[in-house]
Order: structure tokens, then C-alpha cells, then sequence
């Protein structure tokens, strides 16, 4: 009875966000009604959604095997987390989630906007309401979870044992945050594009929404990362996989529109470059969603190969990404352009950080889109697979991180380059003492990774840096250093903070990469193998059993060349019901290195085959991204992000200074 | 400048020891240096089964079977590119993880290239075309300097 008021619940969204949408776009101007009735319309929405949701995961929790999805997808056995996981752990189900997050944006633009514009607010809530029409109707029509099956089998058939992790609890959800979340700088910017208008109050909107939206995404991939690294077996984090590049895309515009809304606020400058990386983003978003969910590319996340889907959400993709486009070529023009300044200006150096970024970003996507392209038009089959992205996003990321110190030394409006190196000096200093101190550390190695090292090291002092210089330590005394420090604006910190964090995360990346030790063997019970100073003894294997699987159990005793023992399983998995095999590495972690063991093949008699790998500074690759995404929300909570009284007495200033 | 760092991050890549998961204790070679060499050659083939995975990293039996065959042919005294032929003949281009850089790849290879000096040439000449006003502008037609003329005679 739930699942089919959850059905209802979602076809009465579903026509309340076209009448949203029609009422919304139709009497936008200047109309007190229809203002009301989108938001009220959105926050209906939002409670309509979250029923259908609810009902949804009540199904799977109480594995009720009458309805087809849970059937397919769950299992009586499963513990109740991975029930409740399974939700969106298939096509129809994560959907559902995408648009519940959908309207939890609308209703937050509604509840929280009171001091909107109303004519902006009606249209944004307008677009939004098309986009929850759009897929509520996708839903609805080709991929409804609500279905029922009769006669109703005794037992599911399985979540997949891969997805049976807590990660599948965390990662998709902040993932979607992420995409989706990027629908409301969509939709304001073609808000922005109906109404003409566009000032620095709409980017002060703006940048709370990307903010929050990019921080999520962030650490939807770095969990995504960390999941695959310690459940696919092998230890990597970054495949180059065109399922995570579909979701590196929009991060990376994500990056760049976070950028450029800061100079669009403060600076009242590019306007049109702005509102069109708002529409790149999301439409990335969109673009991602294509190719995971159409079946053109398979991937473990490529639950749904469906051609008709593919369809659907191709033509979804086109009218909105296409209508947003035919919007801005026509009037992107009328957006007037605001503040001049110099090429050497703070606002310089942010156009430069966009100029690469957005070549990363086209780069990863010709990358992505290429093989399929060539196959489309001339047959010839080919593979760009990481060894190409490597090479080319490398190369595109070093001039930008050796940039990144200088950017937030230098002024508005115009800057001085030698001035501020001058101010960098000390950095520069440090950076090349601590570079050097590595390099002999290291025993002075002909490989590269020494200046990749440098260039993290450089990233994270000219952080830091830039904190020292606004306190004014050693120009003044400590106590009024400390003074300045405490009074710096949260947006300070948290640039200091999230540049700090991609140093980190560089770091993590040359070290696990370059310095990483492997040994592959085979080992009998009671044997030992020496890596990287650590003693790995196999102590032998057992059968073990859990709620829904079997497992071949390997113990293995690791001790670490500073002393002390730690005892560490590796196990294979076979899953009851689907019979997949599956392997749990086993991590220890020593300060932020680890050992990664797994556990393979029987080898000759009584023999195992062991892989071991000591991956040093690995967990900095993904502790620079909760940097990152931590400056994001604590900038959030900045006095200026606040909207109210000061943003409309600030707004009102910088148009009279038009 | 950036075609120093281009190729210094080349040479970063190639060096880098690769990861790898699969490869069994029984075909790792004897000579240190050809499993090097087969280490790489093998991170830079597709395994032809599986979705985006190098023959290095899968535990699929035709990757066990193309590695096998990788380290036979080095073995055998083949260089390098010698071994990429013979498995690109048998297998075709598809194989390569990294794409040749050929007629049919020249796009994929340069376009990212292109956007970004594209990107950084329109930006010089903004950032040339915005000092040029600033003299330009000051200069006054012959009709508007006899306008000032008059008025500062009259």
C-alpha cells in the first residue's frame, strides 16, 4: 500500500512541476501570485518527492519482494544498511534520488530566498520546476521503481556484491548533491538570461549555491576514489574511467565558475563568461548522466543498458543544454559588462585560472568522447584509456599550480607582479630549502618526482604564506599578529585553506605514485616477505562466514620497521545468491601511509598468492580533498556569503558606482 | 616554457613505477630489467574483456594470456615497439591505452593544445588592445582640436 502512495506521491509532483513550470515562465513579470505559487508550488514539491522516497526505502527495509525493484536488487539476507542502500544502488532508484535532490533544492530556494528579486526567484523556481518535470517524467515513464510483481517471488536476487559497502551509503548521495546542486546556478543563470538582468546581488546568489554544490561533488569523488581504491583490489584511486571523468567534468567547470562568480561579485565583472560557465557545468552534469545511464559506455556504474533511456535522457540533455545556449546566444548580449581593469589584476590572474581549467576540462571531455566519435564516423575503434590523460591534464595542471600563489597577492583592478613576488620571496625561499632537503632526503634520484614534490610544496607555503602576509607576522608584533589572523574574513581563510589542500592532495598523488613498493609472491603459512622496511608474515587461512557470503580468509601479521606488530586479514568473498567473487583488500595505516594486502589465488601446494603493496602518504591524496571541500562550507558561513540586509546595501553601492 | 614542462611531465609519467594487481608470481621474468620493461609495456595494453582496465591490472584470463605473450616476445629479443606492433597487428589499435598520434588521433592530441594558446593568444591581444586606447583615445580629430581652439581663445 506504501509503494503505490509513493507511486501517487510522485505523479502528483510530477503534474504540479509542469504546472510549476508553465504558470512560472508564463506570468514571471512582476506577478505577486505567481511568485507564491511557485514557491509554494516547490515546497509541496519537496514534501511529494520525499514521500515517494520514503516509501521507497520502506519497501527495501522491509524487504518486501512484491515490488519488482527490491526484488531485483535486495535480498532478505543483506544486513539493513546495505537494504537501505540498495534504494539507489540500481537505475530506478537513482533517479528517484536525483530528482528528490532536485526538489530539495527547489524548496531551498524557496524557503530561503525571501529576499530574492521576485521576478528572479519566480523564474528560477520556474526552471527548476521543468528540470523535476523532466525527470519525474523519466522516471515515471521508462524507469519506475514503483512496479509491482505478481505473483511475489519468496526472495530477492542481490544487491551487487561490489556495491555492498558503505561507500555506496556516502558517495552517491554527496555526488548527486554535487551535480544536481549545480541545477540551481543553472537555473539562475537562465533566469538571468530571460530577465536581461544580472548584477552582482544575482553572483552573490550565485556563489553560495556553487560553493555548496562544488564542495559536495568533491568529496562525492574523493570517497568515489577512496571506495575504489580499497574495495576494486588493486589499490589504484583514479582510472581515468569515462564514468569518473563524466563526474571530473563538472568539477572541473564547477572549479572554474566558483572562481570567476568570486570576480562577477566583488568586481562586477565577467558577466556573460560567468552565466555561461553556470550553464556548462550543469550541463556537464547533465552530459554525465547521459553516458553513465544510456548504456553507451560500460562501467561498473552502468546499471541500466537500456537504449530507450538513452533516448529519453539524450533528448532531455539536448532541449535543455540546447535551449539554454539558443537563450544565451540571444541574449547574452544585453548583459551589459561591468568593471575594467588590468591584465596583471587579481581579476587576471582568476580569468588565467579559468582559461586552464577550462581547457582541462575540454581536454578530459575530448578525451572522453573521442572513441566514440571516431567509432560514429569512420568505424576505426580505438582506446584512450590513462596513459593519454596523464600526459595531457599533467601537463596543463603544472603551470596552473605554480600560478596559484601568485593569484591571491595580487590587487583588484591592477596589480604588480614584481611587487608581488617580492612579497613571495620568503616562499620561494622555503620552497626551494624544504625542495632541496627532499631531493637529498630522497638521495638526489634522477626521476621527476622531486619537482613534483616542489610544486605541492610550493602550492601549500604560498598558502600559508598569503596568511602570514595579511597578519603582517614579523612586520608587526605577535600579539597584534595573532589580532589580525582572528580577524581575517572566513572567505581568507578558507582560499588559504583549500589552496593548502590541493598542495596536500599533489603531494599525496607524486608519493603514492612514484614511491609506492609492490611485491607480488607466493607465500605458505608461517612465511615472511620484507617491504619497504616492513616484515608481512602470512599466519595462515580460514573459512569464514557472514550474513550473505562466504569467505577465504587470509591473517597475515605485519611488523613496522619502527617496531610493533599488527595483525591484518585479507579476505575472498563469495556472495550466496548472485555466487560473485569479490576480494576485501586488507589496509593498516601507518601516519598517512598504508599497507595494502591481498589475498589471491591458491599457489602450489598449501601456497597463496599474495599482493603487497606499501603505499606511502596515500591518505594525503584524499585528506587535501576534505581541505578543499572544508574551505568550501566554512566559507559558507561567512558574514558576506549571508544573504540580507549588508548583500542589498553592498548591491545598491556598487550599481551607483556603475 | 610550457613545452619544457609538457615534456617534463611526460618523462614523470613514463617513469613512474605503474601500479599493477594481477600479475601472478609464475610469470614474473628473472631479468629485473625485461619485467620492467614488461611492466610498462603491459600498463600501456587494454584488457580486451574487461571495461577500461590495462592487462596489468586484470585478473582476466585473456590479460593473463596477452602479458604471457608480452614477456615471450621480450624474451625473444624484441624491442618495444616491436612488441606494440605485434600486438596491435594481432589485436588492433584498440589495444593502446595511450592512442597513436596518427591522422586519426591528430585531433584528439592537439585540440586541448590548441584551445589553451588559443585562450592565451585572445588574451594577449585583449590585454595589448587595452593599453592602445589609452593613447589612442587621448588623440583629437582636426575639427574637435579647432573646437578646442576656439574655445580657449574664446
Amino acid at each position: 500500500m506504501t509503494i503505490e502512495l509513493g507511486h501517487f506521491a510522485l505523479i502528483l509532483a510530477f503534474i504540479l512541476s509542469i504546472a510549476q513550470a508553465g504558470i512560472g515562465f508564463t506570468f514571471w513579470r512582476g506577478n505577486e501570485m505567481a511568485q507564491r505559487f511557485v514557491t509554494q508550488a516547490a515546497i509541496l514539491q519537496f514534501a511529494l518527492v520525499g514521500l515517494a522516497f520514503a516509501a521507497l526505502v520502506q519497501a527495501f527495509m522491509a524487504d518486501d519482494f512484491s515490488v519488482r525493484l527490491v526484488v531485483e536488487h535486495s535480498h532478505s539476507l543483506q544486513p539493513m544498511l546495505y537494504k537501505i542502500t540498495s534504494t539507489w544502488g540500481n537505475h530506478e532508484g537513482s533517479m528517484l534520488l536525483f530528482v528528490l535532490i532536485l526538489v530539495v533544492f527547489g524548496a531551498a530556494v524557496a524557503a530561503f530566498g525571501r529576499n530574492l528579486p521576485h521576478d528572479l526567484k519566480t523564474l528560477v523556481l520556474s526552471n527548476q520546476g521543468l528540470m523535476v518535470a523532466a525527470f519525474s517524467g523519466f522516471v515515471l515513464f521508462t524507469s519506475n521503481p514503483f512496479w509491482r510483481l505478481d505473483p511475489a517471488p519468496f526472495n530477492g536476487t542481490e544487491l551487487n556484491p561490489v556495491l555492498q559497502d558503505i561507500g555506496l551509503a556516502i558517495h552517491p548521495p554527496l555526488l548527486y548533491l554535487g551535480y544536481v546542486g549545480f541545477s540551481i546556478c543553472f537555473s539562475f543563470a537562465v533566469a538571468a538570461l530571460i530577465s536581461g538582468r544580472i548584477d552582482a546581488a544575482w553572483a552573490r546568489w550565485v556563489r553560495p549555491w556553487t560553493l555548496a554544490s562544488w564542495s559536495f561533488l568533491t568529496l562525492g569523488i574523493a570517497m568515489g576514489s577512496y571506495w575504489a581504491y580499497y574495495e576494486l583490489g588493486w589499490g589504484g584511486w583514479w582510472f581515468w574511467d569515462p564514468v569518473e571523468n563524466a563526474s571530473f567534468m563538472p568539477w572541473l567547470a564547477g572549479t572554474a565558475l566558483l572562481h570567476s562568480a568570486i570576480v562577477m561579485e566583488k568586481r562586477n565583472a565577467l558577466k556573460i563568461w560567468t552565466v555561461f560557465l553556470a550553464i556548462i557545468t550543469f550541463s556537464l552534469s547533465l552530459l554525465g548522466t547521459f553516458l553513465v545511464r544510456s548504456g553507451i559506455l560500460t562501467s561498473v556504474h552502468s546499471f541500466a543498458s537500456d537504449p530507450t533511456r538513452g533516448m529519453v535522457i539524450l533528448t532531455v540533455l539536448a532541449l535543455f543544454i540546447g535551449g539554454a545556449f539558443t537563450l544565451f546566444a540571444l541574449r547574452a548580449s544585453a548583459l551589459r559588462s561591468g568593471g575594467l581593469f588590468a591584465p596583471i589584476s587579481r581579476e587576471g590572474a582568476l580569468i588565467l585560472n579559468n582559461l586552464f581549467l577550462s581547457a582541462a576540462t575540454a581536454g578530459v571531455l575530448i578525451g572522453t568522447l573521442y572513441p566514440l566519435v571516431l567509432e560514429a564516423l569512420t568505424g576505426a575503434r580505438i582506446t584512450v584509456g590513462a596513459p593519454f590523460f596523464d600526459v595531457t591534464f599533467g601537463g596543463l595542471m603544472v603551470p596552473l599550480l605554480l600560478l596559484i600563489p601568485f593569484g591571491p597577492f595580487l590587487a583588484w583592478k591592477r596589480g604588480d607582479l614584481a611587487a608581488v613576488t617580492q612579497r613571495l620571496m620568503a616562499a620561494i625561499i622555503v620552497t626551494v630549502v624544504l625542495s632541496l632537503l627532499v631531493f637529498g632526503f630522497l638521495g638526489f634520484p634522477i626521476t621527476l618526482a622531486p619537482i613534483g614534490l616542489g610544486i605541492g610544496i610550493w602550492v601549500m607555503v604560498g598558502a600559508i604564506a598569503e596568511l602570514v602576509d595579511r597578519a603582517a607576522i614579523g612586520r608587526v608584533g605577535m600579539a597584534q599578529s595573532w589580532a589580525r589572523l582572528k580577524g581575517l574574513p572566513r572567505t581568507t581563510w578558507s582560499t588559504a585553506i583549500a589552496h593548502f589542500g590541493v598542495g596536500v592532495s599533489v603531494i599525496g598523488i607524486v608519493c603514492a605514485t612514484a614511491f609506492q613498493t609492490e611485491i607480488v609472491t607466493s607465500m605458505r603459512p608461517g612465511e615472511a616477505t620484507e617491504i619497504a622496511g616492513y616484515t608481512v608474515t602470512y599466519e595462515g587461512e580460514e573459512l569464514v562466514s557472514g550474513p550473505n557470503f562466504t569467505a577465504e580468509q587470509g591473517s597475515f601479521m605485519i611488523g613496522s620497521p619502527w617496531g610493533g606488530e599488527r595483525a591484518l586479514t585479507s579476505e575472498r568473498r563469495v556472495y550466496a545468491v548472485s555466487g560473485m567473487p569479490t576480494t576485501e583488500a586488507g589496509i593498516r595505516t601507518y601516519g598517512f601511509s598504508q599497507m595494502y594486502v591481498q589475498f589471491g589465488e591458491r599457489f602450489g601446494e598449501g601456497g597463496r598468492v599474495v599482493r603487497l603493496w606499501h603505499k606511502p602518504f596515500v591518505l594525503l591524496i584524499w585528506l587535501g580533498t576534505v581541505f578543499m571541500a572544508g574551505a568550501g562550507f566554512l566559507s559558507l558561513t561567512d558574514r558576506r556569503m549571508r544573504i540580507g540586509a549588508p548583500a542589498r546595501a553592498k548591491s545598491r553601492t556598487a550599481r551607483a558606482a556603475q | 616554457m610550457r613545452r619544457f614542462w609538457t615534456l617534463m611531465i611526460t618523462l614523470l609519467a613514463l617513469m613512474m613505477p605503474l601500479a599493477a594487481g594481477a600479475v601472478q608470481p609464475d610469470e614474473v621474468l628473472g631479468d629485473p630489467l625485461l619485467e620492467t620493461r614488461a611492466r610498462s609495456i603491459s600498463a600501456n595494453l587494454r584488457c580486451l574483456v574487461c571495461q577500461n582496465q590495462s592487462i596489468d591490472d586484470s585478473d582476466a584470463e585473456l590479460a593473463r594470456d596477452l602479458r604471457l605473450l608480452v614477456r615471450e616476445r621480450l624474451v625473444s629479443g624484441d624491442t618495444d615497439t616491436e612488441v606494440y606492433d605485434f600486438v596491435v597487428a594481432r589485436y588492433g589499435e584498440f589495444v593502446l591505452l595511450r592512442p597513436v598520434f596518427a591522422g586519426h588521433t591528430i585531433v584528439l592530441w592537439i585540440a586541448t593544445p590548441i584551445l589553451l594558446g588559443g585562450g592565451l593568444v585572445a588574451l594577449a591581444v585583449w590585454a595589448m588592445r587595452r593599453r592602445r586606447p589609452d593613447t589612442g583615445a587621448a588623440k583629437l580629430t582636426s575639427e574637435e582640436e579647432g573646437a578646442l581652439e576656439r574655445l580657449r581663445k574664446g
